[in-house]
């Protein structure tokens, strides 16, 4: 089934585009969601699809694999009409989305991963299921054990066998739905490397990401939606930062006006926190020995690559983890370890990495998720009146500008920057002396990013002391002070803004920590 | 840090020009405004869903049997459903943390009957003990909650899995119910026993007086206590209520208890009711709890659903159950006809639940 990587001859001007869309309309009840939206994803094409959360970049994947049947407009794949609505195996064989969440099966090997439900015949045939899983990587120069169960393999690994699998079955039309989201930087340059190596080979890709410097290195064309519109489509040379940016957000965004650091007074007296050779051990990295302050009024970046420990100091803080050894100090009184919330009735407020898995609760509302950590708080006689979480929500809701259809709309309906924003209230809803923030921004869009940094930035020159942990360079703008750590310890200090990206780089990746 | 201070803050950042995404904001605030009544309506009108059924068994009974609509069979349905009703609102708050308990069924059965056998005479296959019904009552609530803290240690503190350990302990405790008596029923028992499944208030069976108020008490516990909206937000998202500092694993053990104490009184109703404990009281209970509390919307992932949802379930399975004898219905069949109704309540439910947009 796999043509030989490389025999692909790029793209041809003869060759039907591998996805066309024409005139794509699709509303959701009263919300227009896409509104006249014509893409072209030519063969051997990396084609970026960039737009603010809610522009509709979903709903055209939707369309684009079948799941959504657009009212009005029409899809041709590689040149012929699309397959019917409900042919899903027809679907399946001319287009492959490979989405942010990994649809691999823990218990099942990477070979039966990659021919999952296609296997010939009611009898496995393990050797040959083996063998052919085994080419298949070969051929597209993928290196992966088959016979490893999924459920060991690294977010990286994963996706190389979801796209595997989709190769396999024939596909030549790819749509990568923020694949760098969870990977660290080695294993972002391989995926471009596979990108590159699969666009010679004639598959053509549709690349949806946040990042826009990813856009600028590995895609030929970008499309950029808002509102359900298709503002341009263009060459990514002809389109530069900046007008890229001011397509995406439709002119309100003003490169000025991004928030940075604004120095404050030299704190002074005792520090807020005072972390002291803090050891702690986490599946996400370990922390050893790390030593550090931070003042009232400071925002202290900790700056490290995935698995470095950085967020382990973060989860500790926050009470998530016991520290194997070292003390907690907050405002010059140790914490209890392990103990949430303690930590929050001692004032930590945090805004954990991952919002999905314990950042908000679906099924709740806005209004109930930022009162949560104050439930305690707010309660008289254990009783809990609506109209007091609506108190203690409201003045958030605006701060953060959070958009829902009522304080009431369950946080699963609303789009990730908003649901972030949720989080991000619902630390500050204590108002907590100590803002532990983790990757705040990670897979929201330019304008709620700006939002975002924008109110922890606030709650810094309020007189928060702020310790935002991060692998996003662009976050740390707001950071007075950054800390660099590499495997589980802090490697080096900067304390002048603005910050080097060389030097963090240089120092979180090990080259030059002497310096 | 004054007021004043924000404020001229926020005016810098007003200088630097409105954004759209501001104005959009306020505007979608106001749209929401109006957005929230009818949520609030929609949710109402899910947890209602059940009602047309309920209508049209009143219509079917009351073709069915002149003596449907009565007063005494309202009576006699409403004591029949109210030990249930118990177990169900227990098993609605174990349910809305996201976890279970079967063994609710042999709580039900198992506390009546230790605490009937430590009271009841020898003549009435008692211990001989002859303790007072009031001790015999307390050991019954008593042994509700120790088990059901000891299966929410084990489910919440050392993670056995909820179904295999409360089924283990369904069957164990099921077989200490027979084992103690030789599988024979307890009778006899003192009237300050049976007080609560056996007394008429105001025409009206007193269990199921009791029933109903603590469908209401929940349900209001639910809506507006720190408790009761911390229970839902384990239930929706276990991780986030603990980041949140959610006392995750107390509320979880403390429901567990609370539901196995609830149990117990469920099972006191019965043993009232039919003024005998037999060796197999709860047997199958279970299931029918299950199904009045899913009909009734609460979701068995957690999180989601409400006490008034449960109470109309309890009250249909009820009412079905009725409608079905007072139709002659052949004694075999009316487990089959039961399972289809069940079926077909909860497409129902299904169906009117998805309008909700």
């Amino acid at each position: 089934m796999s043509t030989a990587p490389g025999a692909g001859s790029g793209r041809l001007p003869e060759q039907p585009p591998a996805a066309h869309a024409e005139g794509i309309w699709k509303s959701f009840g009263r919300t227009r969601a896409l509104e006249d939206v014509s893409l072209s994803v030519a063969t051997g094409e990396c084609h970026a699809l960039v737009g603010r959360n809610g522009a509709g970049k979903s709903t055209l994947v939707g369309v684009l694999t079948g799941l959504l049947k657009p009212d009005r407009g029409t899809v041709e794949l590689h040149g012929g009409p699309a397959p019917s609505p409900g042919d899903r195996t027809a679907w399946q064989a001319r287009v492959a989305c490979v989405y942010q969440r990994s649809m691999v099966v823990p218990s099942l090997s990477v070979g039966e991963n990659i021919f999952l439900n296609r296997i010939e015949g009611a009898v496995v045939n393990w050797r040959s299921l083996r063998r052919r899983a085994r080419q298949l990587l070969l051929d597209w120069g993928f290196d992966l054990d088959v016979d490893r169960p999924a459920g060991e393999l690294s977010v990286e690994e994963k996706q190389i066998v979801e796209i595997a699998r989709a190769l396999s079955i024939g596909t030549r039309f790819l749509i990568l739905d923020e694949p760098t989201s969870s990977l660290e930087s080695k294993a972002i340059e391989r995926l471009f490397e596979r990108v590159r190596r699969m666009k010679q080979s004639g598959v053509a890709i549709l690349y949806i990401s946040h990042h826009l410097e990813e856009i600028y290195e590995i895609c030929d064309r970008v499309t950029v939606l808002r509102d359900g519109m298709r503002i341009v489509t263009a060459p990514v040379a002809e389109l530069d930062h900046d007008r890229l940016v001011g397509a995406m957000v439709g002119g309100e965004f003003l490169r000025a006006q991004q928030h940075e650091a604004e120095q404050t007074a030299e704190p002074e007296g005792e520090p807020r926190l005072r972390v002291e050779n803090l050891t702690v051990r986490s599946p996400l990295g370990d922390a050893e020995d790390v030593s550090l302050e931070v003042s009232a009024g400071e925002c202290v970046g900790l700056f490290g690559l995935r698995g470095s420990g950085s967020v382990a100091v973060a989860d500790a803080v926050a009470g998530l983890l016991r520290p194997a050894s070292g003390t907690i100090l907050l405002n010059g009184r140790p914490l209890d370890p392990g103990k949430v919330d303690r930590a929050i009735a001692h004032g930590v407020g945090y805004v954990p990495e991952d919002r999905h898995a314990r950042g908000f609760v679906p099924t709740l509302g806005v209004r109930e998720n930022i009162a949560l950590p104050i439930f305690e708080r707010l309660s008289r006689f254990g009783l809990l009146p609506r109209s007091r979480t609506g108190t203690a929500a409201r003045p958030l809701v605006e701060r953060l500008q959070i958009v829902a259809s009522g304080a009431d709309q369950p946080v699963a309906e609303l789009s990730g920057g908003n649901q972030q924003k949720v989080v991000v209230g619902r630390a500050l809803a204590s108002r907590p002396s100590l803002l532990v923030v983790v990757s705040p921004t990670v897979g929201v869009d330019v304008a709620s990013k700006e939002a975002l940094l924008g109110v922890i930035d606030e709650a810094r020159l309020d007189g928060t002391a702020v310790l935002l942990v991060s692998d996003d360079l662009d976050e740390l703008r707001i950071c007075t002070r950054v800390l660099v750590v590499r495997r589980g310890g802090i490697v080096r200090e900067l304390s002048t803004p603005p910050w080097d990206r060389q030097t963090l780089i240089a120092a979180a990746e090990g080259f030059g920590a002497a310096a | 840090m004054g007021p004043s201070d924000a404020d001229r803050r926020r005016g810098r950042v007003r200088r630097g020009g409105v954004t759209e995404a501001a104005v959009d904001t306020t505007l979608e605030h106001r749209r929401g405004l109006r957005g929230a009544s009818g949520r609030a309506l929609f949710a109402w009108l899910r947890e209602l869903a059940l009602l047309p059924a309920i209508g049209v068994l009143v219509i079917v009974g009351i073709f069915s049997s002149p003596a449907f609509f009565t007063t005494s069979n309202f009576s006699n349905t409403a004591q029949g459903s109210a030990a249930l009703g118990m177990v169900v609102v227990a098993e609605t708050l174990i349910l809305l943390t996201g976890s279970f308990d079967l063994s609710l069924q042999s709580i039900y059965g198992l506390a009546p009957m230790v605490g009937a056998w430590l009271v009841v005479s020898k003549d009435g296959h008692g211990l001989g003990t002859e303790w007072s019904p009031a001790v015999g009552i307390l050991v019954a609530l008593g042994i509700g909650a120790a088990v059901g803290l000891f299966n929410g240690v084990m489910v919440v503190k050392l993670r056995f899995n909820a179904f295999i350990f409360t089924l283990a302990m369904l069957i164990l405790l099921a077989g200490i119910q027979q084992g103690i008596v030789s599988g024979q029923s307890v009778y006899n028992m003192p009237g300050s026993f049976v007080y609560l499944g056996s007394v008429y208030w105001l025409g009206f069976p007193l269990s199921a007086w009791v029933t109903i108020a603590v469908f209401f008490v929940a349900g209001l516990f639910l809506r507006y206590h720190r408790v009761g909206r911390a229970i839902y937000a384990i239930g929706g998202n276990l991780e986030a209520a603990r980041a949140a500092g959610i006392k995750v694993d107390r509320i979880r053990i403390g429901v567990f208890c609370m539901a196995g104490m609830l149990g117990a009184i469920g099972g006191l109703m019965t043993a009232g009711q039919v003024l005998t404990v037999t060796a197999n009281q709860g047997n199958n209970l279970i299931f029918t709890v299950f199904a009045a509390a899913v009909i009734g919307g609460i979701a068995l992932e957690g999180g989601r659903g409400r006490m008034v949802g449960a109470f109309t379930g309890v009250v249909l399975l009820g009412m079905v159950n009725d409608v079905l004898v007072l139709r002659n219905t052949s004694t075999f069949w009316i487990d089959a006809v039961n399972g289809a109704i069940i079926l077909v309540a909860l497409a129902l439910a299904r169906a009117i639940g998805s309008i909700r947009a």
